[in-house]
């Protein structure tokens, strides 16, 4: 099936509560999806198509706030409407999933792939100091996959989360083993696991408030704090990627989605040409492996980064690589993908030397 | 006999509800914020659903309403009020849910969500304060704004060649099907304000039994941003606002069932 369509089969088996969305292309198959499959008469998950993606983002930001749990699906334009409303659910630490399957922008741009919003989903995107975490899928079974994982990292952390999926993995068919349907949480679990909810029942407690204001700077600089606080816990828990052929690597590739996998055809044809390249993947793009990529910058001669975009994941790379060696971008924009012959070409330029 | 003599339960005829806390209002004396919180409360007390309700707050002097009323609260942000309500109530369909907004909120930046909402029948009810004036940030034309009334940013008078008409967005969400209760009313005398309580109850049990949209307008008084005192604000309303906002029912279906 396609990558789309496994986010809504996996969203009905995961037991989400709510999915609020508007239609665009390429991912309007979710929305699709879930109106045929009809899951209120199964699951009892709510489906509701909005009048426009900021108003999906802030049913998104009310359905959150009642403990259940909820999401939406855009693509690039309408994640930029709905980036007010996720600085509002950032700020009320509110478990939420985001799905962005990009096209090209900026602007209306194309309906064609793009990961040109990099550095709106991991650099803030919204107004105020906040992060969310970012997961990038290669593949349809990385689509169905990481919306449970989505989920359990959003309650785990009160965090939201988005899938960052660019139009290729939206819109491409694989086989996929779809997770196991699992019964939505009873309101008895949601109290006990989000004591915080506003559930509408304060007779056993006192009465809970969603509310991301605070006049108090003090209190506001505290509030900031704790968020901080939850980013550095997620930074040293949850970085998550996939090393290829580092093991003898004398050069690196660094891609996400479904560029890693053109890379590693590239990479797999250089090698036969006795080219060391090794590829990492990053599977978190917040929080990213700073770590890993610093490690391997103090074995290999050089780097490229290789995004459909004009250059943004490449300056995480080099702030993890402190400038100690050369990292060279190929990117292609407007919803140009590039065959792994292009991206090889690219890099023997860019390291003449590495044949 | 003392005082305390006095002060024993049966003997009391008034009192306040007691899901209004002792919090001190931020409102401006005169305003019609406070009277519409008190009637509020004591309808949900009254109505048994002082365990059953989720108010949706805006952004607008009321954004602190959280603060004064005991009861779950979601604060929206400005204008999204109404699709907040909308995935709290289809969530947790056995709740009250009500949103409460001001003119600014409900009808210029969150008019395509009051539309939308009300249009697809949610079953929730509206409580929209109408005082014709942006109140938080200082005084400001809002979409309701009378013509020739002087603002801060209409300091000459609001002239319909460049701001446009006073939106009378109740009467525009009546002609939606999705509605099945619009009324306007006051709080500006003790009548009205037992009429606007009766119309509030009205709206709430109508989300209850999932009637549809209930709004209930109220034609509010904004003295600091109209720059008059409580009592002349009063005046003011009455010989302004009122001929442009007529008080009464605007729609109500589920009466005439």
């Amino acid at each position: 099936m396609k990558g789309n369509e496994a986010i809504a089969h996996a969203a009905i088996r995961y037991g989400v509560d709510g999915y609020f969305g508007y239609p665009i292309t390429p991912q309007s198959e979710i929305l699709e999806t879930l109106e045929a499959e009809m899951p209120w008469e199964t699951t009892g998950m709510v489906v509701l198509q909005a009048e426009s993606e900021i108003s999906s983002i802030n049913m998104v930001y009310g359905g959150a706030a009642t403990g259940k749990a909820v999401m939406t699906s855009s693509s690039s334009p309408g994640i930029s409407l709905m980036q007010e409303g996720l600085s509002y659910i950032a700020a009320g630490e509110l478990p939420a999933l985001v799905v962005n399957v990009m096209r090209g922008g900026p602007g209306l741009g194309t309906i064609h792939p793009s990961q040109s919003d990099y550095f709106q989903a991991t650099k803030g995107g919204g107004h105020g100091d906040y992060h969310f975490i970012v997961l990038a899928p290669a593949t349809v079974q990385e689509m169905a996959d990481f919306v449970g994982l989505g989920f359990d990292l959003a309650f785990k952390y009160r965090t939201p989360a988005m899938i960052l999926a660019d139009g290729i993995v939206g819109q491409m068919m694989e086989k996929v083993v779809l997770p196991p349907f699992r019964p939505r949480r009873t309101d008895e679990e949601i109290a006990l696991q989000c004591p915080w909810a506003v559930t509408g029942h304060p007779a056993k407690r006192k009465p809970n408030v969603m509310t991301t204001l605070e006049l108090d700077s003090a209190k506001m600089e505290e509030n900031n704090e704790r968020y901080q606080r939850t980013y550095r816990l997620i930074e040293s828990n949850e970085v998550r990627f996939q090393g290829y052929h580092l093991d003898d690597a004398e050069y690196l590739m660094v891609a996400f989605g479904s560029m890693a996998r053109i890379c590693l055809k590239a990479i797999e044809d250089a090698r036969l040409a006795g080219m060391k390249i090794g590829l990492i993947r990053p599977i978190t793009l917040w929080p990213f492996p700073y770590e890993a990529i610093a490690e391997l910058s103090r074995k290999v001669k050089g780097m490229l980064v290789v995004e459909l975009n004009a250059g943004q994941m490449i300056e995480d790379v080099r702030i993890a690589t402190e400038g100690r060696v050369p990292v060279h971008h190929f990117g292609r924009m407007g919803g140009i993908v590039p065959d792994p012959g292009q991206v090889l070409d690219s890099f023997i330029s860019f390291f003449p030397h590495s044949k | 006999m003392t005082l305390e003599d006095i002060k024993r339960p049966e003997n009391i005829v008034y009192c306040k509800p007691s899901l209004l806390n002792d919090n001190n209002m931020h409102y401006c004396p005169g305003c019609s914020h406070g009277v519409v919180h008190k009637i509020l409360a004591e309808t949900i007390e009254e109505m048994g659903l002082e365990n059953n309700t989720i108010g949706i707050a805006p952004v607008g002097c009321a954004v602190f309403a959280y603060n004064y009323i005991d009861i779950d609260w979601i604060e929206a942000a400005h204008g999204r009020a109404p699709a907040v309500a909308t995935a709290a109530k289809r969530l947790n369909p056995s709740n009250l849910v009500f949103t409460y907004q001001g003119d600014g909120d409900l009808a210029a930046i969150g008019t395509a969500e009051t539309i939308h909402a009300a249009n697809r029948g949610e079953n929730i009810a509206i409580i929209f304060i109408n005082n014709a004036i942006y109140g938080m940030t200082g005084g400001q034309m809002a979409p309701t704004t009378l013509e020739g009334m002087a603002t801060s940013t209409t300091p000459y008078g609001r002239r319909v060649d460049l701001n446009g008409y006073p939106l009378k967005i109740s009467d525009l969400l009546a002609q939606l099907e999705g509605t099945c209760y619009v009324t306007r009313q006051a709080v500006h005398t003790t009548a009205a304000v037992k009429k606007a309580k009766q119309a509030i109850r009205k709206a709430f049990e109508n989300s209850m039994a999932k009637r549809g949209t209930s709004v209930v307008e109220i034609v509010s008084t904004c003295n600091s941003g109209w720059k008059k005192s409580p009592v002349k604000s009063n005046e003011w309303m009455v010989e302004n606002m009122l001929p442009q906002y007529p008080l009464g029912d605007i729609k109500n279906i589920v009466d005439k069932q």
